[in-house]
């Protein structure tokens, strides 16, 4: 593997040389990375589907079988234009402006613990009651926050060949650990997670030393060993991080809904029973089949087939974040896409994984899929994001 | 940027790819691999059974009066997973509740636990059902507070009220019967797990309520009945979209027991008369047990044991309160199938069976000192009354162990006394096995003891399953006990030294105590008079039953039980006709006299033996009075026992004339059947009409047993 020792200029040179040299016209849409765009879409149209198979039955309105699926698609539809807004910002603007978005991230996230608005949902109090009835989850926007934040914090140096010194690594690592404790606070495991994952691949590339990254990694298996110990976590944490080991001992909600989410997708065979006809889908024998176990949805009614197309999608996306952090021009833009990366890789791993029985169960949605709007909202900004990068990466080519 | 960057990029990027690679490969094995066995535990999700259980049948006695039947009451239950779904708020669900029912929220806990999990209390007090099932907490509960709790859901999450059938104990003449009929529990988990895949309708449900005693366990198949099943196709919404199959319920069957509830009350109110009279003489008289049977066919008619406990307290389940005071009592066990007492002088029939069929003279003379020495140890006479030369009739009837020590001696020696092996000859333990003690009597109740005959058996059994302890010891010397006490230390470890050499042997000293009833013999009441019967029927053993028939809801007989024979005798006929012509002498001139002055001997003449056992320790001897009557053309049986009691005639003797008394219509001198317990004078032959709405016809009137607003004496 020779390759790696060429470095990302060598890349950046070869794969742009067909698209952008030397065109001057290059707007907007033109530079836009059209895979990512079109998996993103095709990703939401799916998932809206799906979410209208899981609503139908008791999710949606008496008067309106399609209710549900209705707030679901103006939550995409915003959560699209925030993407478009997102990938329009100014990339000097942005890096100006990352401790603001960071302090405000950080107050929202603070607002579940106020009493009256703060709502707890399956343990987790993580959401914020709104008017008109919808709810908030700040720690999606926290994730976010905490890519920027980690970027801007690890890209001071100016010369790109100096690993960040030892005050920034730790910095950045504070600017991860403060929204980790509050989400402890709130019993939210899953974004703990996401969070942890984030922090290390973001520190991983930016080419700190081998011993703090050895570190860093060695600390979060410990402290999650410690948790589970300590007896840190709750009976029903620990219940469910570990019940996916042997579902049938164990007769708790949590296996239970492994159980049932496996026969769903068992189920499905080759090419699913049909959309609207899967039993397990429709009996709602499967809980939050509409966002945290979407995807027993597809299992079960779209099939191997079905199925395999959807992670091929998330495939697809992750490949385009990971070939515009690999072609960014600087630090900040190939952190920013780095933490984009890592975030919606581990989350599409960890809750496609728990419904199939590999992984532990927690209460995270699957990317552009599961309903929810703060979370498909946050996953386009951050598709926006990406857009940026590569953008600014097009543009400084000239 | 740095190489070190792009290096960790890259690994990043193939940790990725392979992390969506598991995915699939997963997918595919889920899916198209392992696909079958998930399709068909998704289409058993959409069928739903909804069952309701069949009514039980009653248990009615003899004359068709109900000894239990069915009520409905409100029964207030709490779904434990609804209840931990509400984290925050459980427990002020619990303390809720307890306020409105008037218990406190520490009971309802204890309750709500598993049993078998940590901290939980023992059972009944636990849960012993299933965790999938609604815990009942209260029963007759009123409808004002079930309507509260129904009207508030959110304040009472998972807990519900509603109508149940529930047993009804509250039989005729207030008789108790609680260890004849047993009471109801809920299913255990091991009884689900041991039918686990039995998919049939009327196999048992974690709903389920099932006999765990008596009776309702003993004939629990026949009084459940099968519920109704319908077999439901559920949707998405739990809409019902088609009914897959209906089976209708079928009312459990009636038990017709051979119990006399007229005559059980009498027996239940004589026993603790008995009792109170050996508690009166300043004796303990802790338990006892009363025994009344039809020597023609083994059919139990009355069976009473002290200390008792009230049936209904079982219903909805007991209170840990209630628990406590049955353990502390000691009164859950039957005393007369399942306690186990020396028999004592009662056991004399057995050894003089043996002699008899030994061929010894049942009517030469015996010398009967005040006692007989062997050794260093002397065994002793009641009272250490010498009678001199005596009949072996009389020794019966005055009870003079000096006799039957003598008749031992000889069977000893004749066996080969100390050179005996292990298969020489046993006459009273063999005797004794055949009149059926130590096995167990073979009614239909559950948790029967058998009970122990001491015999060179039971004496080498003993000793394989002890030695390794006496020998251990004789070789240690209890140095504990040297510390203390060196003289009882070197004792011990004497007996223990003779014992593990040859501790299996039948010595001289057990040959004498087995013939009298003591030593390691222990029978219980109902082997006793199942034994005593025997004698009065010629010679059958007969296994006692407590059931004549079983009975449809609709009345029509589908069992009748059919008297089942134990054993017999297997006694010369000279030896038999001896003893039915001994004991009624008991009653008229020797032990058995007193309780019976002024009784109608002459009409009715009464058999009987009288026991005063030995017991261990400082206790008081048992009282035992066994007997039939009447002796010249026997019909019952009634075996009467009071641990430390004193003795059989002081104790036993009044409670026992008192039920022939109102057995045969007795008053003062004069006999009227048509004053008897029983209707017309004698248990029922034909079975009690059943109306065919599955209404029981009882006796009428007085012999109803239901007390009436007019009042009764």
């Amino acid at each position: 593997m020779a390759k790696i020792y060429t470095g990302p200029s060598a890349g950046s040179a070869l794969a742009g040389a067909g698209s952008r040299s030397g065109v001057r016209s290059r707007g907007f849409w033109r530079d836009l990375d059209w895979i990512l765009l079109i998996s993103g879409l095709a990703l939401s149209v799916l998932g809206s589907v799906l979410v209208w198979s899981a609503s139908r039955a008791d999710l949606a309105l008496p008067t309106d079988p399609h209710s549900y699926l209705k707030r679901h698609a103006i939550n995409v539809v915003i959560a699209i234009l925030l993407g478009y807004v997102a990938s329009r910002l100014n990339y000097r603007w942005l890096r100006a402006y990352t401790p603001m978005i960071y302090g405000i991230s950080f107050l929202l996230l603070l607002l579940p613990f106020v009493p009256g608005i703060g709502v707890t949902v399956a343990g987790a109090r993580a959401w914020v009651d709104l008017p008109g009835g919808l709810t908030l989850q700040p720690s999606e926007f926290m994730k976010i926050a905490v890519i920027l934040m980690m970027a801007v914090l690890l890209s001071e140096r100016k010369d790109i060949e100096v690993e960040p010194s030892g005050r920034d690594v730790l910095l950045a690592l504070a600017a991860a650990a403060l929204p980790v404790g509050v989400i402890l606070l709130q019993n939210d495991t899953g974004t703990v997670l996401i969070l942890g994952t984030i922090a290390i691949s973001v520190t991983a590339v930016s080419g700190v030393r081998t011993r703090w990254l050895v570190g860093l990694i060695g600390a979060a298996a410990l402290s999650i060993l410690l948790a589970i110990q300590l007896g840190l976590l709750k009976q029903y944490q620990v219940a469910r991080l570990t019940s996916f080991i042997s579902p049938d001992s164990d007769t708790g909600a949590s296996a239970y809904n492994a159980n049932q989410a496996r026969i769903a997708i068992g189920g499905g065979g080759w090419f699913g029973v049909g959309l609207f006809e899967g039993p397990q889908t429709q009996g709602k024998f499967v809980p939050v089949n509409e966002s945290d176990f979407i995807f027993t949805v597809s299992g079960e009614e779209l099939g191997f087939i079905g199925s395999a197309l959807l992670i091929l999608l998330l495939a697809v996306l992750l490949w385009r974040a990971a070939t515009i952090a690999w072609k960014a021009d600087d630090q900040y833009g190939r952190l920013v896409a780095t933490g984009v990366l890592a975030w919606l890789a581990f989350q599409t791993f960890e809750n496609i994984g728990m419904t199939l029985g590999i992984m532990p169960i927690t209460g995270i949605p699957l990317p552009l899929v599961s309903a929810g709007g703060t979370s498909m909202m946050s996953v386009w900004v951050a598709i926006g994001l990406l857009q940026t990068v590569r953008l600014h990466g097009a543009r400084s080519e000239i | 940027m740095s190489e070190k960057s792009n290096l960790r990029l890259i690994i990043l990027g193939i940790l990725i790819f392979s992390l969506m690679a598991t995915l699939i490969s997963r997918l595919y094995f889920l899916q198209v691999m392992t696909g079958d066995e998930y399709r068909a535990a998704a289409a058993n999700n959409t069928v739903r059974e909804v069952v309701e259980p069949a009514v039980r049948g009653l248990i009615l006695d003899q004359a068709g009066r109900p000894l239990v039947s069915n009520r409905t009451s409100i029964v207030v239950t709490i779904d434990r997973q609804e209840l931990k779904q509400q984290a925050i708020s459980g427990d002020q669900v619990i303390k809720r509740l307890a306020k409105i029912l008037g218990k406190s929220p520490e009971s309802i806990r204890e309750r709500l636990m598993s049993c078998g999990t940590e901290n939980a209390p023992k059972p009944p007090i636990c849960w012993n059902g299933s965790t999938y099932q609604a815990v009942p907490v209260a029963t007759d509960i009123d409808p004002q507070t079930a309507l509260t709790i129904m009207e508030k859901r959110s304040e009472y999450a998972g807990v519900t009220a509603k109508l149940t059938a529930v047993r009804e104990y509250s039989g005729p003449f207030d008789v108790n019967a609680a260890h004849i009929l047993g009471y109801l529990g809920p299913v255990t988990e091991e009884q689900l797990t041991a039918q686990a895949g039995s998919d049939a309708y009327d196999r048992l449900r974690r709903t389920d309520a099932i006999g765990r005693s008596g009776l309702e366990q003993y004939y629990d198949e026949q009084l459940r009945g099968t519920p109704s099943v319908t077999t439901l196709e559920v949707d998405t919404s739990g809409q019902i979209t088609a009914t897959l199959d209906q089976k209708p319920a079928v009312s459990g069957d009636y038990l017709v027991s051979t119990i006399d509830a007229n005559l059980q009350a009498v027996v239940e109110k004589q026993l603790v008369a008995a009792v109170q009279r050996a508690q009166g003489q300043g004796y303990p008289g802790d338990s006892g047990a009363a025994v009344v049977v039809d020597v023609r066919n083994g059919q139990v008619l009355a069976m009473a044991s002290y200390p008792t406990y009230d049936p209904s307290i079982w219903v909805g389940g007991v209170t840990p309160k209630q628990y406590k005071s049955l353990i502390k009592s000691d009164s859950l066990a039957s005393n007369a199938t399942q306690g186990l007492f020396a028999p004592g002088s009662t056991y004399k029939v057995v050894s003089t069976a043996a002699a008899g069929e030994q061929g010894y003279s049942l009517y030469s003379d015996y010398k009967c000192p005040k006692n007989v020495k062997l050794g260093t140890q002397v065994f002793r006479n009641y009272e250490s009354a010498a009678y001199g030369d005596i009949s072996l009739a009389r020794a019966l009837e005055v009870s003079c162990n000096t006799v039957f020590y003598g008749l031992a001696d000889r069977m000893w020696e004749a066996a080969g006394g100390n050179d005996a092996t292990r298969d020489s000859a046993d006459p009273i333990a063999d005797t004794a096995s055949r009149f059926g003690f130590g096995t167990p009597t073979g009614i239909d109740s559950p948790g029967e003891s058998a009970g122990r005959v001491a015999g060179r058996g039971f004496k080498v059994q003993n000793w394989e399953a002890k030695r390794d302890t006496w020998c251990k010891n004789a070789i240690s010397g209890y140095p504990d006990t040297r510390k203390t006490d060196p003289k009882l230390a070197d004792y011990f470890t004497a007996l223990d030294k003779e014992n593990c050499a040859d501790g299996f042997r039948w010595r001289e000293g057990d040959a004498l105590n087995a013939a009298i009833g003591q030593g390691d013999t222990v029978v219980t009441p109902l082997q006793m008079a199942m034994a005593y019967s025997a004698i009065a029927n010629g010679g059958t053993v007969y296994e006692p039953r407590l059931i004549k028939a079983v009975v449809g809801s609709d009345g029509i007989v589908i069992n009748r039980i059919e008297p089942s024979i134990k054993s017999t005798l297997d006694l010369p006929k000279s030896t038999i006709k001896f003893l039915k012509n001994s004991l009624p002498g008991v009653t008229t001139d020797g032990s058995g006299k007193t309780p019976f002055l002024g009784f109608p001997l002459n009409q009715i003449p009464v058999a009987s033996k009288t026991g005063s056992a030995q017991v261990t320790g400082d206790k008081v001897s048992t009282s035992w009075f066994a007997s039939y009557a009447p002796a010249n053309k026997p019909r019952y049986a009634i075996v009467m026992m009071v641990t430390q009691g004193g003795t059989g005639s002081q104790t036993s003797g009044p409670s026992v004339r008192k039920i022939y008394e109102s057995l045969f219509g007795i008053k003062g001198k004069n006999v009227n059947p048509n004053r008897s317990v029983l209707v017309d004078g004698k248990p029922s032959k034909s079975l009690p009409t059943i109306r065919p709405d599955g209404t029981p016809v009882a006796p009428k009137g007085k012999m109803s047993g239901v007390t009436t607003a007019s009042g009764s004496d």
